[in-house]
C-alpha cells in the first residue's frame, strides 16, 4: 500500500458540503486535501451541447446511480424502498445535477419538538445559521426577490428568474384562490455574477448547465478553494477510515484511478459523502475497537433516513406556455408549510411550481402516465400536450424513524469490492396524510388554472435525491452521532458536514441548508482550533 | 444470423422493432411527419437501445407472444389495440421500449420542424424567456408575514 504525506485536514467528498468546508478552512493555511471518487465534469460534456440532450438524462446523466452506472458510481440496493436513490459522483457532487431550487429551512424546522411535539429539536437554530445562509448565497450566487411574507427576511444578490408565461399562469390562479406564492430563489444567475453569465434559458438545468449559469460547487467554491491552496484528488474512492491506538481517526485507505491502494494520514478527517455515502463509509470502517461501525456507539448510524417524499401533480392548459425553453424552477408557495392541526397531520410542505419540459421528455412522461396514446391518435394528442404542461411538486417533510435506514448490503459491492449501501425505507402515516393533502391542493390549483388531464404521481420514478438524517446531530451521545458542531461524539477528530447530520428534514430542497451548516461547522472548527479535540 | 455490432440487435429483431415502432408512432401526412419506422429514425432507435437492450428484447418478445399468428400479420386496429394494452400493463420493458422510441423520434429534424421547433441543441443559442406580469405579485406583497417565528411562538401556536 502506498503511503502518502500527512495532511492536516482530509475531506472525503467534493460536493455541496465538502466544497464549502474546504473553502472556509482554506484561510487557516492548514494543509487540506479532498478525495473525490468521481471526475471533474467538463461543460462541453454536458447533455445540452448535443442533439441527444433529452435522452442522456436517462443514461450517463440519469440521477440514479444504478441507471447511470458510470465506473465512478457505486451501486445502491434500493429494492426495499418506494423512493429510489439519486446522487452524482464527481466534483460538485449532487449540485451538478440538482434543479437549483434554493429555499431555506424555516425557523420552525429547527424546533419541531418544542413547537409540534414530534421528533427532536436541532442543537442549532435558524438564527445561528442565518449569517452562514447569507454567506453561502453570496458564494453560490442566488437569484430571488426580497419581501416574501412566507419566509424570514433574506436578500438574494440577483433578481429572480422571469415569471414567463408559465409563472404568470400559475400566479393568476393562486391570486384567485387567495393563496401565497412567490418567485423561487434559485442558484441560476440572472445577471453576470462572479464570472458566470446570465442564464440564456437552455431549458435543461437538472442534468448539468452547459452554460455555467447554474451554480454547482465545481464552478463556485472549488476554483477559490484550489487557488487558496486546497488539494483535490479525483478518482480516489475511500474504502475505510482507520483509527489509531487512542481511538482517533488516523486517516483513510483509498483506491486511486489505477486501482492502487493508498493510506492517507490526517490530523482531522471530515466526511462529506451525503446521507447514504457517509453511513456506508462509517459502517464499512468497523474495527475491533468500533465493531458496529465508526462513531456508532449510539447505534443510530445509518438510521432515521429521510428522503423527502415528493408527489408531482401535472396537467395541461389550453394556453401555449414556455416549458422546455427556460429553467424548470418558477415559483414556490408556503401556504401550507407551517403546522395546522386541523389538516390531520403535523408539519407541512412547500409547493414547487414547475415549467414544462422538452419534446422527447414530454412524450415520455405523458405516455408513461397514460395521457399520450400509441397509434393513429398519437400526433393529434401530442400537439395538445407539448408546450401546455403545468406541474406542481409537493415537497413533504418526512420525520425521522429508526426503521428507515442505510445498512451494508451483504452481497452487492462496488467495483472495488466495497459493500454497497442497502436502503430500507417506508413512508409514515403522517407523511402519507401530508402527501394526500398536498396532492389535493395542487389539483385544486391546477384546476383553477384551467388544467385538464390531471395526473398525480405519488412517488416519482426519480425521487428528489435528498439524502438526510443518517448521522444526526445532538447534544446527547446516546441519541446522536455528532455534536452540535459536527464532531463525532465517539471520535474527536472526525467530523461530518453533509445532509446525514440533519435532525429533521423540513419541507424544502436541502442544499442551501446543507451548505450553511457546513460553513457553520467550519467556522466552529476555526474558532476552536486550539481545543478542537477536547 | 449474428447481431449488429453497434446495436446488439439481430436483423430480425430490428425488423420486428420497426414494425412495432411504426405502429406506436405511424407516419401522418396531415401533420407532415414520418413514422418511427422511417429508416433513419429506426436506425437511431436501434443505436439508442444501449443499456436497455435486455428490456427492449423482453418487450419485443412479449408483443410477439401476445400476437396470435404474428404481430406483422395483424391488421392496423389489432396492432394498435395490442400495443396500447401491452404498454399499459407491460411494466419496465414496456416503459423502456417507449422511452427509446420516443427519445429517438422526437429529436428527428423533420419531426421537430413539423412541430414548429428548431432542430438544434439548446446550447449555445438558448431561448428567450419573457419576464411575465410582475404586477400579479402585488396582492401577495400586501400579506403580513406568516412564517412561524420560533423566538415568539410557543407550542401549539401557529
Amino acid at each position: 500500500m502506498a503511503g502518502n504525506e500527512r495532511v492536516d485536514v482530509l475531506i472525503i467528498g467534493s460536493g455541496a458540503s465538502g466544497a464549502a468546508v474546504a473553502w472556509s478552512l482554506a484561510e487557516t493555511r492548514m494543509r487540506i486535501l479532498c478525495l473525490e471518487q468521481g471526475d471533474w465534469v467538463r461543460s462541453t460534456d454536458l447533455p445540452s451541447n448535443g442533439r441527444d440532450w433529452e435522452a442522456r438524462r436517462y443514461t450517463d446523466f440519469d440521477i440514479s446511480p444504478n441507471r447511470r452506472g458510470r465506473d465512478t458510481d457505486y451501486p445502491v440496493n434500493d429494492d426495499n424502498s418506494l423512493m429510489k436513490i439519486a446522487n452524482f459522483n464527481g466534483v460538485g457532487g449532487g449540485t451538478v445535477i440538482y434543479t437549483a431550487h434554493w429555499p431555506r429551512m424555516h425557523p420552525s424546522d429547527f424546533k419541531v419538538k418544542s413547537l409540534d411535539g414530534v421528533a427532536d429539536d436541532w442543537p442549532v437554530d435558524y438564527w445561528t445559521l442565518e449569517r452562514f445562509y447569507d454567506e453561502n448565497d453570496r458564494m453560490m450566487g442566488v437569484s430571488g426577490l426580497a419581501g416574501d411574507p412566507g419566509v424570514p427576511p433574506r436578500n438574494p444578490p440577483m433578481p429572480p428568474i422571469p415569471l414567463g408565461k408559465t409563472g404568470a399562469h400559475y400566479a393568476k390562479a393562486m391570486n384567485r384562490l387567495g393563496w401565497h406564492w412567490w418567485p423561487s430563489d434559485t442558484t441560476i444567475a440572472t445577471t453576470a455574477y462572479d464570472g458566470r453569465a446570465a442564464c440564456i434559458n437552455l431549458g435543461h438545468c437538472t442534468p448539468g448547465c452547459a452554460q455555467g449559469a447554474k451554480a454547482s460547487t465545481d464552478i463556485t467554491y472549488w476554483p477559490l478553494a484550489l487557488r487558496a491552496g486546497v488539494e483535490l484528488r479525483t478518482r480516489c474512492r475511500v474504502r475505510e477510515i482507520t483509527t489509531n491506538e487512542h481511538g482517533m481517526a488516523a486517516g483513510a485507505i483509498y483506491y486511486d484511478a489505477d486501482g492502487r491502494e493508498h493510506f492517507q494520514p490526517a490530523e482531522v478527517v471530515i466526511v462529506a459523502c451525503n446521507g447514504i455515502g457517509t453511513p456506508r463509509l462509517l459502517l464499512a470502517s468497523a474495527s475491533a475497537r468500533f465493531p458496529n461501525g465508526l462513531a456508532n456507539s449510539s447505534g443510530l448510524l445509518g438510521k432515521n433516513l429521510m428522503l423527502h417524499p415528493w408527489p408531482i401533480v401535472s396537467g395541461y392548459v389550453e394556453e401555449a406556455l414556455d416549458g422546455g425553453r427556460a429553467p424548470i424552477t418558477s415559483m414556490w408557495s408556503k401556504q401550507f408549510y407551517e403546522t395546522d392541526p386541523a389538516r390531520g397531520f403535523v408539519r407541512g410542505y412547500t409547493l414547487q411550481f414547475n415549467r414544462g419540459t422538452g419534446p422527447a421528455n414530454e412524450a415520455i412522461t405523458a405516455a408513461a402516465t397514460g395521457r399520450l396514446p400509441w397509434g393513429r391518435d398519437h400526433h393529434r394528442v401530442y400537439r395538445e400536450l407539448l408546450g401546455h404542461r403545468v406541474g406542481i411538486g409537493v415537497a413533504c417533510e418526512d420525520l425521522p424513524e429508526e426503521h428507515n435506514r442505510v445498512t451494508l448490503d451483504p452481497v452487492l459491492k462496488d467495483s472495488h469490492g466495497i459493500p454497497a449501501p442497502r436502503i430500507d425505507y417506508a413512508i409514515s402515516e403522517n407523511t402519507r396524510r401530508m402527501m394526500e393533502h398536498g396532492i389535493a391542493r395542487a389539483e385544486e390549483i391546477l384546476t383553477e388554472a384551467g388544467a385538464k388531464r390531471l395526473h398525480a404521481s405519488r412517488t416519482v420514478l426519480n425521487s428528489p435525491g435528498h439524502l438526510l438524517g443518517t448521522a444526526r446531530m445532538g447534544d446527547d451521545p446516546e441519541r446522536s452521532v455528532v455534536n452540535g458542531w459536527g464532531r463525532c461524539h465517539d471520535v474527536k477528530n472526525l467530523f461530518i458536514v453533509d445532509g446525514s447530520i440533519w435532525v429533521t428534514s423540513g419541507g424544502v430542497n436541502p442544499t442551501s441548508t446543507i451548505q450553511a451548516l457546513a460553513l457553520y461547522i467550519a467556522d466552529q472548527m476555526k474558532q476552536r482550533l486550539a481545543t478542537l479535540f477536547d | 444470423m449474428g447481431n449488429d455490432a453497434e446495436t446488439g440487435l439481430s436483423a430480425a429483431e430490428i425488423r420486428d422493432l420497426g414494425d412495432i415502432a411504426g405502429t406506436m408512432i405511424p407516419a401522418d401526412p396531415a401533420f407532415g411527419v414520418p413514422g418511427a419506422d422511417d429508416p433513419a429514425i429506426l436506425a437511431d432507435i436501434a443505436r439508442s437501445v444501449g443499456r436497455d437492450l435486455p428490456l427492449v428484447r423482453q418487450a419485443v418478445a412479449a408483443i410477439a407472444a401476445k400476437s396470435v399468428g404474428g404481430f406483422a400479420d395483424l391488421d392496423r386496429d389489432g396492432k394498435e389495440a395490442l400495443i396500447n394494452d401491452y404498454y399499459a400493463h407491460g411494466g419496465a420493458p414496456a416503459v423502456a421500449l417507449g422511452r427509446v422510441i420516443l427519445g429517438a423520434y422526437y429529436r428527428d429534424d423533420r419531426v421537430l420542424l413539423a412541430l414548429g421547433l428548431e432542430a438544434r441543441a439548446p446550447f449555445p443559442k438558448g431561448y428567450v424567456l419573457e419576464q411575465g406580469d410582475w404586477s400579479l405579485l402585488d396582492a401577495v406583497r400586501k400579506r403580513a408575514p406568516f412564517w412561524r417565528d420560533d423566538r415568539t411562538t410557543t407550542a401549539g401556536e401557529r
